[in-house]
């Protein structure tokens, strides 16, 4: 049943000139209308009316007014079904698509905003073999979580997304096809293994020379404290010892990543490396600067530092 | 040689609990519904088992094994055959399709099963209509259909969370959002004249009146309430001791009980000749009684449609009555029957059993001695011995022996109509009277609101007809000389406190009004056949609708429910915006003052503009403005208050005449 079903489905994609205006990628928002929204019976509705046809000859049959006017009311019923399935999807709008992170390989997660002026139930959401059903409040936001598996690193663009629903009774199903104008951006996929970033040994020797040696806070005495460490002349001010407490070295090293040290690989390998000391320096909560040709991004720490050098990895031709 | 890739077949989730539970609610009332024609042992089985499995689905999800189920469908279909004997037909076919129904519970576990298992349900709800399909059953199986909508909803992932009984509602709003339609369709839909396949089974057998009488077998009939039929007049109805309805008149005493003399026995005679002074024509709607006599006030005139006129003034249809059937006749109210009783006429009304009776005889006999020659003084003698005799009306009588006649008379004293006809008849015949006993209904109950007689079964009655010599046949109801109730009231008044609790008189009185409903649902409902389909258009000038118009007027009509319906799904419904519209309200007030808002102008421009053509009221203006532009661009949303603070302004505002 299901199979001649999707057949169905095609042909009437290939055939419809409607539709086929939709294949073009469209900006957001989308809101769906009459004009592009489909609807063909299930394979349950075709049985179902199978039934309710045996149900109309039996009636007739045995001349029995009260169960016809019960199949006429299951038919009528029906009828309106296709109705409220096609209300359940008319006037729905896909305001914005926002795009987690992913390297290349793995799959995206995408949350999806659809808002409504009314409630509606039931409505499923296909992308890839992925399908999630959801419902929406009357003039609320629903957020659709979805996600798609990446290939490569860069700009990947969404493929069509089909909408569809089966609400109310199951007798009809009604679809439409969302062609969002978006990109989802994916980093690349770091290499495996490989050398460490070179480090300028100046910079662990200064470190090193500056280690414990500024004067941050005076504090309690601790049993264990080094007696060298006892702030004398302040302890002589107060009713205990104080002891000076030093400030803990910078461990960060700052690291300077260089699109040009790297020379010796070819341009997939370097992107390669470079993500994965990147991964490292922000695994080893350092600072680091990236070189890119065309994009210099100075040296800071932290997640959104992160993501900014990995996007600018990934958008590297 | 390849063989196919396995196709990656989606594994269907079980259902969740909601879902079932509304599915077990559906099949619990189909069962319910189908309970009063299965056997009791069947519907407790199946109860059993619906309740069973709905604990073990609670309790974890899983299919009943293989193991269960197949020995409890044998068991099944082993118990349908041996309570009807085969498996086809009305009623084993209905046990069995319940019985499965339930059985697919057991396996149900996916939305398919699930789907198929609810349609089935609508077929089984359908099937129960085959067997009542009065008012209240049709309106109990069409709400077993909220269950099953409810839960073909349940089936569809991702909702909003509802109680079991909101979920019920919408299916409620989609029945009766689709009822027009459904109406229309019945109108419209071609009736067929006879049936496709087999002879509609005959519906649940009611008692009705026999073509014989003995005592005490028409106790079942005189508790039976149901409507035997509706009698509509024209003109005002007979008085209440005239309603007198002839079914049968027998005439063969076997010293037991009376027989209906058969045309096949008697050989075809002419109706009994009738002199009548006054008529009344009358309108009979009967119940179906698969039998062929129609019941006929008093004497009929002559016969209608497709129904004769017997010996003795009976109807008999020319085939049994198995559907509800409407017909019109005109019967004598005044009149002589049979002025001239023919000899073998006047030797079957005298006939008797010879060595039965023996006292009844006996007195019959010291009667004629008594009055000689005076047929009516010897009919006087015997309505007198009822009246002062000591007999009692009651429905439950004692047994009696081989000589009933005499047993009645001189022992037990108690009984009622049929043992009052048959002992006055008896008696007749033995004083030389001709004599006969006439079967049939008396009374009913006057529905004013609809302007008919409702007669029921408990209606039944016998009396008897004597010949009298120049007077013919008279009627003599002996019973009216025990408890004349029984005539001018009728049976309930006279079977006194002998009836169930619910036949008492304030619920009998509710049935009687009640029962007006169930005419309208009998006559425009189940009675809409094929016959009054092709006169639904007569109120237009067509005379004869036939299946090609109803064909064309279907289609024509559904196009325009569905385009009504279009119309509804179509409407985009803009959202309220209550600032715009006080907006306008102001824009209406300032164009009254020729301060017409162009296009493509904006608001302030235009509030600017009517500021200056107003100068006395700029101050109110730009605040009005500068009012409407923080609650339009300053908020997503207008907080209430300012927006209400705003609208009374606008309410306020009014255009002052300039004087310049």
């Amino acid at each position: 049943m299901r199979d001649p079903l999707q057949r169905l489905q095609r042909w009437a994609e290939k055939r419809l000139p409607a539709l086929t205006r939709y294949r073009r990628p469209e900006s957001l928002p989308i809101e769906l209308h009459r004009r592009r929204i489909y609807i063909v019976p299930s394979g349950f509705g075709i049985g179902f009316s199978i039934l309710l046809l045996v149900m109309l000859v039996g009636a007739l049959n045995y001349a029995n007014n009260a169960a016809l006017l019960l199949t006429c009311l299951l038919g009528a019923a029906s009828a309106a079904s296709m109705l409220v399935a096609f209300r359940s999807l008319d006037g729905l709008r896909l305001s914005h698509i926002r795009a987690g992170h992913a390297i290349a390989g793995q799959a995206i997660e995408l949350a999806l905003a659809f808002d409504s002026s009314r409630q509606r139930n039931a409505i499923r959401l296909d992308l890839g073999g992925d399908t999630v059903a959801f419902a929406i409040d009357a003039s609320a936001t629903a957020q659709v979580k979805l996600t798609l598996p990446t290939v490569q690193r860069g700009w990947q663009p969404l493929p069509r997304l089909r909408l569809w629903s089966t609400w109310p009774l199951g007798l009809f199903r009604v679809w439409s096809w969302l062609y969002p104008d978006q990109s989802v951006l994916v980093w690349p996929r770091p290499e495996v293994a490989g050398p460490s970033p070179h480090a300028p040994a100046d910079d662990a020797r200064h470190m090193r020379l500056h280690r414990g040696d500024e004067l941050a806070a005076l504090r309690d005495y601790r049993v264990g404290d080094p007696q060298r460490h006892i702030a004398w002349k302040a302890s002589a001010r107060h009713d205990h010892l104080l002891v000076k407490d030093f400030e803990q070295p910078q461990s960060r090293p700052q690291w300077q990543l260089d699109w040009r040290q790297l020379s010796a690989l070819e341009n997939e390998a370097r992107i390669a490396r470079l993500a994965r000391w990147l991964n490292e320096a922000q695994a080893q909560r350092c600072s680091y600067s990236l070189w890119l040709p065309g994009n210099e991004i100075a040296s800071n720490s932290g997640p959104l530092h992160y993501a900014h050098c990995m996007n600018a990895l990934a958008q590297l031709p | 040689m390849t063989t196919p890739a396995p196709r990656r077949k989606a594994v269907e989730p079980p259902i969740d609990s909601r879902a079932f539970d509304l599915l077990s609610l559906t099949m619990a009332l189909v069962l319910g519904l189908h309970a009063s024609h299965l056997p009791w042992w069947l519907s407790m089985a199946l109860a059993l088992t619906l309740g069973g499995r709905w604990w073990q689905r609670r309790q974890r999800a899983g299919r009943v094994p293989n193991w269960l189920k197949l020995p409890l469908l044998a068991l099944l279909t082993l118990a349908v055959i041996v309570q009807y004997g085969n498996i086809f037909g009305r009623e084993p076919g209905s046990a069995l399709a319940v019985g499965l129904l339930v059985l697919k519970l057991l396996e149900t576990e996916t939305v398919r099963d699930a789907r198929v298992g609810t349609s089935f349900a609508c077929f089984g709800l359908m099937t129960a209509l085959l067997f009542d399909q009065g008012l209240i059953a049709t309106v109990a199986v069409a709400l077993g259909l909220l269950p099953a909508l409810a839960s073909l909803r349940a089936l569809e992932p991702g909702q909003a969370p509802t109680s079991l009984a909101r979920g019920l509602l919408p299916g409620l709003a989609l029945s009766a959002s689709a009822l027009p339609l459904a109406l229309l369709a019945f109108l419209l839909v071609p009736r067929l004249s006879s049936p496709l396949w087999g002879a509609p089974s005959p519906g649940p057998a009611r008692t009705g009146l026999s073509d014989s009488m003995s005592p005490g077998n028409f106790t079942d009939l005189l508790t039976d309430d149901h409507p035997a039929m509706r009698v509509s007049f024209d003109g005002a109805p007979p008085p209440p001791d005239r309603r007198y309805f002839r079914a049968y008149v027998m005439w063969n005493f076997d010293g037991r009980s009376w027989r209906y003399l058969d045309v096949r026995y008697a050989g075809p005679r002419e109706p009994a000749t009738l002199e009548a002074d006054s008529s009344i024509q009358y309108q009979i709607s009967l119940q179906p009684t698969h039998q062929r006599v129609l019941p006929a006030l008093d004497v009929p005139l002559q016969a209608p449609p497709q129904a004769s006129l017997q010996a003795d003034r009976e109807v008999l249809a020319d085939k049994p009555v198995n559907d509800e059937l409407n017909y019109s006749a005109r019967s004598a109210l005044r009149y002589r029957l049979q002025s001239n009783l023919d000899e073998r006429s006047r030797r079957l009304g005298l006939r008797l059993p010879a060595d039965f009776n023996p006292r009844t005889q006996a007195l019959a006999a010291q009667w004629r001695q008594r009055f000689g020659g005076n047929d009516a003084a010897i009919v006087q003698a015997a309505l007198t011995l009822f009246h002062d005799g000591g007999f009692r009306y009651t429905l439950a009588p004692a047994p009696l022996g081989r000589d009933s006649v005499d047993d009645f008379l001189f022992d037990t004293h108690e009984g009622f109509c049929e043992h009052y006809a048959s002992a006055f008849t008896v008696l007749m015949r033995a004083a030389g009277i001709p004599a006969r006993v006439v079967t049939g209904y008396q009374g009913g109950y006057w529905n004013k609101l609809g302007n008919y007689l409702l007669v029921r079964y408990s209606d039944a009655h016998a009396w008897s007809e004597v010949w009298l010599a120049g007077r013919g046949w008279v009627r003599i109801d002996p019973t009216g000389a025990v408890r004349p109730e029984r005539v001018s009231l009728g049976a309930a008044a006279a079977a006194g406190d002998q009836l169930s609790w619910y036949r008492n008189d304030w619920l009998q009185g509710l049935r009687n009004h009640w029962d007006i409903v169930n005419r309208w649902w009998d006559q425009g409902v189940i009675g809409f056949d094929a016959l009054r389909q092709r006169g639904l258009l007569t109120p237009f000038g067509i005379r004869d609708t036939d299946t090609a118009t109803l064909g064309v007027l279907l289609a024509i009509s559904s196009v325009l429910f569905i385009a009504i319906g279009l119309a509804w799904a179509l409407l985009r419904r803009r959202p309220r915006d209550p600032l715009r519209d006080a907006l306008r309200e102001l824009e209406r007030r300032l164009a009254r003052k020729g301060i017409v808002r162009g296009l493509t102008e904006g608001p302030q421009h235009y509030l600017g503009r009517a500021a200056r053509a107003l100068p006395g009221q700029r101050d109110e203006l730009a605040r009005l403005m500068s009012c409407y532009l923080e609650l339009r661009y300053a908020h997503d949303e207008p907080p209430p208050e300012s927006l209400r603070m705003f609208q009374r302004a606008v309410q306020d505002f009014r255009v002052v005449n300039v004087v310049k």
